[in-house]
């Protein structure tokens, strides 16, 4: 075939997929396997509230994923999500880049944080959990809460959002497991300091995973301090359809997609969590070892994407 | 007039053609389809058999009313595109309807011919015309009235939704499906399995409501990502059928229901169906190893079957089928019982699990069950099962798969104040008229009965767009004497 009609056989393709896709306005890394996309969903961007999420499905052949979205801009029709880079869909959305698509975005799913001016709350990010809590927090701020918040990460690299959190917050805690920034030691260790320190905490709102929420929830515990967590629970249609993200509160089994996904900290069976979202543990490993053998391979699946080496071919 | 060369005293003696099937022990193993189609000279002897009734009754057995006379002549004169033109004028889905319906039950089980012969295999017929479009590349399209002008949503893209939309492009209005998954087609994409419906005849279909002019948008969840009021009042609708369906599962409320490896019938199906799980890792999203493990479904109904058939070919060694009340009380078809069986399912009758047992990692090792007998009839008619005192048993199981029915899908009634809706919320619209308590909305197929079958959805779509039409002409909006449902409760 000639390159002319190659390229033009592109370009109709690229045009007819473009309109029914998702377009990222802005990629960028935050930290090592974390990265901050934007990405075009006007209906979604004006809709959504703190605490909502998106499913998403990168290419035909893809999963679809659950994503907290972390802010939006309704004027742009934008939203703006982050996402660690663990298993193979992450990893392949995290190189994606600038000018590319996402297949499917679908949203807001689930309900919006219960915001109201509680007193002083304080507000805890694990890792790529401060994305997360992020939007809360500044709803929490906004209805006139004092905000303390807590930020961990592993070390100070894992530390994101910093500047943003700091910005909604009345005050702000960064620790990090090896001491490298902040504080060394844990989340909860700071939040039992806070306790101990005679600081009257109202709400606690703690995203991360699901060993730091559950000690997050047990140093809360005694003190009879009302704590909320979102559960990252695996998930297809994220409108109750299928059950799979079932949780169990109070022993009794609620869908964190349409009941959640924030739960009171303090009902939730963190075990059940923790053995449901390690189902497919070895399915995940297998996709991933074979993503990280050929991603070229797998990125050639995503709309629209366009490989540099192909660019250089049609030029050539 | 008739294109029918054989004396009607011969037509009867003519035997109805089988369907050609897939081989049972080939089958069990793999997701191409059972059935295999009539080829176009069993097509031919079939149609030759019909007898032309002047009152025909299987149109009136038919939940859409296929013009069934009508077709088979046109088959008879081999013009199968004006066929195909003439079964889309009641029904936008013959490629699906060919294949799922329960034709025993409706125009076949109508046919004056089965008195005391066969049936005319009128499903087999469409069918045929269906494939043979899609052979062809040909394919028969209504004609179109002049554009009215309204706009029409239809909320779900499932089968009500997508008859009701195919009728009322028919009548010139600019109808478009909203969908909250990907893919268009609702149950019949995630809930149906490929070797019963392929994905691909679904498309096809869809596709054909696009060259008529319907429009389609996936990934919106109404009541979430748009409301019905911003449908009217934002994006310009003048009407809007909501047939979002009973996709919620119900769950037994037993112990040891969220442990690894228990599975909603939605949740296993949707994973196979609509996300292609059985080609992982072609295909990202996972599902159980099903490979030499022991598989159990509960329930009794035509989803329960799909489901204990897929674990089947996606490698199970052995397959059960728990029922709670004897074979004679299955909601699932006859056919696919028996089909179930020849390739392995072994069926449990008056048998009900009590808990799930699992191992210290959270999976599913067992279940605990009891027996059942059957006492009196309660309140669908049916023997009601009773526990058997002292019966309890235990079946190691890999996975259990829980096919016990489904309920309304909230998140529209939820975000809808004025759309009432009865005590189990499903919407509450007039019977005939299919009129919401909301000025401009109507709702049909399961939201409105519950769980039924894809012919009946497509009835009420039917209904709908019929309905939809009238007020669109007309501007009048008669509020329901008497919702649908009140009387039941």
């Amino acid at each position: 075939m000639c390159p002319a009609a190659g390229l033009w056989c592109h370009l109709a393709h690229f045009l007819l997929q473009r309109s029914l896709m998702y377009l990222i306005h802005e990629a960028r890394f935050l930290a090592p396997d974390v990265k901050l996309f934007r990405i075009e969903a006007p209906r979604v961007a004006r809709k959504r509230r703190a605490g909502q999420f998106v499913i998403l499905r990168v290419h035909d052949q893809g999963e679809r994923i659950p994503i907290t979205i972390a802010d939006s801009d309704a004027e742009r029709g934008d939203i703006t999500i982050v996402v660690q880079g663990i298993g193979k869909t992450t990893k392949l959305l995290n190189s994606l880049e600038t000018g590319d698509s996402i297949l499917d975005v679908v949203g807001p799913l689930g309900k919006p944080s219960e915001v109201e001016d509680f007193g002083t709350a304080v507000v805890i990010g694990g890792g790529v959990g401060a994305a997360i809590a992020y939007p809360t927090a500044v709803a929490l701020k906004n209805a006139g809460n004092r905000v303390i918040s807590i930020l961990g990460g592993r070390n100070r690299e894992l530390v994101v959002l910093e500047d943003e959190i700091r910005a909604a917050s009345d005050e702000v805690i960064v620790t990090t497991d090896d001491g490298s920034y902040g504080q060394k030691g844990l989340v909860t260790d700071a939040l039992q300091k806070l306790i101990d320190g005679g600081v009257k905490i109202d709400y606690v709102l703690a995203i991360g995973p699901i060993p730091m929420m559950r000690a997050v929830a047990e140093t809360t515990r005694p003190h009879g301090i009302r704590t909320v967590v979102s559960l990252n629970s695996i998930m297809i249609d994220g409108t109750g359809m299928c059950g799979g993200c079932r949780v169990s509160i109070d022993g009794k089994s609620e869908f964190a997609c349409v009941d959640g996904p924030e739960f009171d900290a303090h009902r939730v069976d963190f075990d059940v969590m923790r053995n449901r979202n390690a189902m497919y543990r070895g399915q995940e490993t297998e996709a991933l070892d074979r993503f990280m053998a050929d991603p070229e391979s797998e990125l050639a699946r995503v709309p629209g994407h366009r490989c540099r080496l192909e660019d250089a071919e049609v030029e050539g | 007039m008739s294109n029918n060369p054989i004396k009607p005293k011969d037509r009867v003696k003519i035997p109805r053609q089988g369907m050609p099937e897939q081989d049972p022990a080939r089958r069990a193993h793999n997701f191409e389809e059972v059935n295999l189609g009539l080829p176009e000279e069993l097509a031919k002897t079939e149609a030759t058999r019909c007898l032309e009734c002047k009152k025909p009754v299987c149109a009136h057995g038919c939940p859409v009313g296929v013009k069934v006379r009508e077709f088979v002549d046109l088959v008879l004169s081999q013009d199968y595109r004006a066929a195909a033109a003439k079964m889309r004028e009641d029904n936008v889905l013959p490629a699906i309807t060919g294949r799922v319906c329960p034709q025993e039950d409706q125009c076949e089980g109508s046919c004056v011919l089965g008195k005391k012969f066969e049936p005319l295999a009128i499903g087999y017929l469409e069918r045929f015309i269906a494939d043979w479009e899609a052979e062809s590349g040909e394919v028969g399209l209504p004609p179109r009235a002049p554009a009215t002008g309204k706009k029409v949503a239809c909320v779900g893209s499932g089968p009500a939704a997508l008859t009701a939309a195919g009728d009322l492009v028919q009548k010139g209005h600019d109808v478009t499906v909203f969908e909250a998954l990907h893919e268009i087609g609702g149950v019949l994409v995630y809930g149906i399995p490929e070797f019963r419906l392929p994905k691909d005849i679904v498309r096809r279909d869809v596709d054909n409501m696009r060259k008529m002019g319907v429009k389609f948008e996936t990934n919106v969840v109404v009541g979430q990502t748009l409301t019905i009021d911003e449908l009217m009042n934002d994006e310009g609708f003048d009407a809007i059928f909501v047939a979002t369906g009973a996709g919620l599962p119900r769950f037994l409320r037993i112990p040891g229901e969220n442990l690894n490896g228990v599975y909603s019938a939605n949740e296993f199906l949707s994973r196979v169906n609509l996300m292609k799980a059985y080609r992982f890792p072609d295909y990202d999203q996972p599902i159980y190893d099903c490979r030499d493990k022991t598989v159990a479904v509960i329930g009794g109904g035509n989803t329960a079957l799909d489901s204990i058939r897929t674990a089947l070919r996606l490698g199970a060694k052995k397959t059960f089928m728990i029922y709670r009340r004897s074979e004679k009380e299955m909601p699932g078809r006859a056919e696919e019982i028996h089909h179930a069986r020849d390739e392995g399912v072994e069926i449990q009758t008056l048998t009900h699990p009590v808990e799930f047992l699992g191992n210290d990692k959270g999976w599913l090792t067992g279940a605990r069950c009891i027996r059942m007998e059957l006492g009196e009839p309660d309140d669908s008619g049916r023997r009601r099962p009773v526990p058997v005192e002292g019966s309890d048993f235990e079946i190691p199981l890999d996975v259990v798969i829980i096919a016990v029915g489904t309920g309304p899908n909230p998140l529209v009634q939820s975000t809808t104040p004025d759309l009432a809706t009865n005590k189990w919320g499903y919407i509450e619209a007039n019977e005939t008229s299919l009129r919401t308590s909301k000025k401009g909305v109507f709702a049909g197929g399961d939201i409105v009965t519950g769980a039924a079958t894809v012919i009946l959805a497509m009835g009420a779509g039917r209904t709908a767009a019929a309905s939809i039409h009238e007020y669109l002409t007309t501007g009048v909006w008669e509020l329901p004497e008497k919702p649908a449902q009140e009387a039941s409760a």
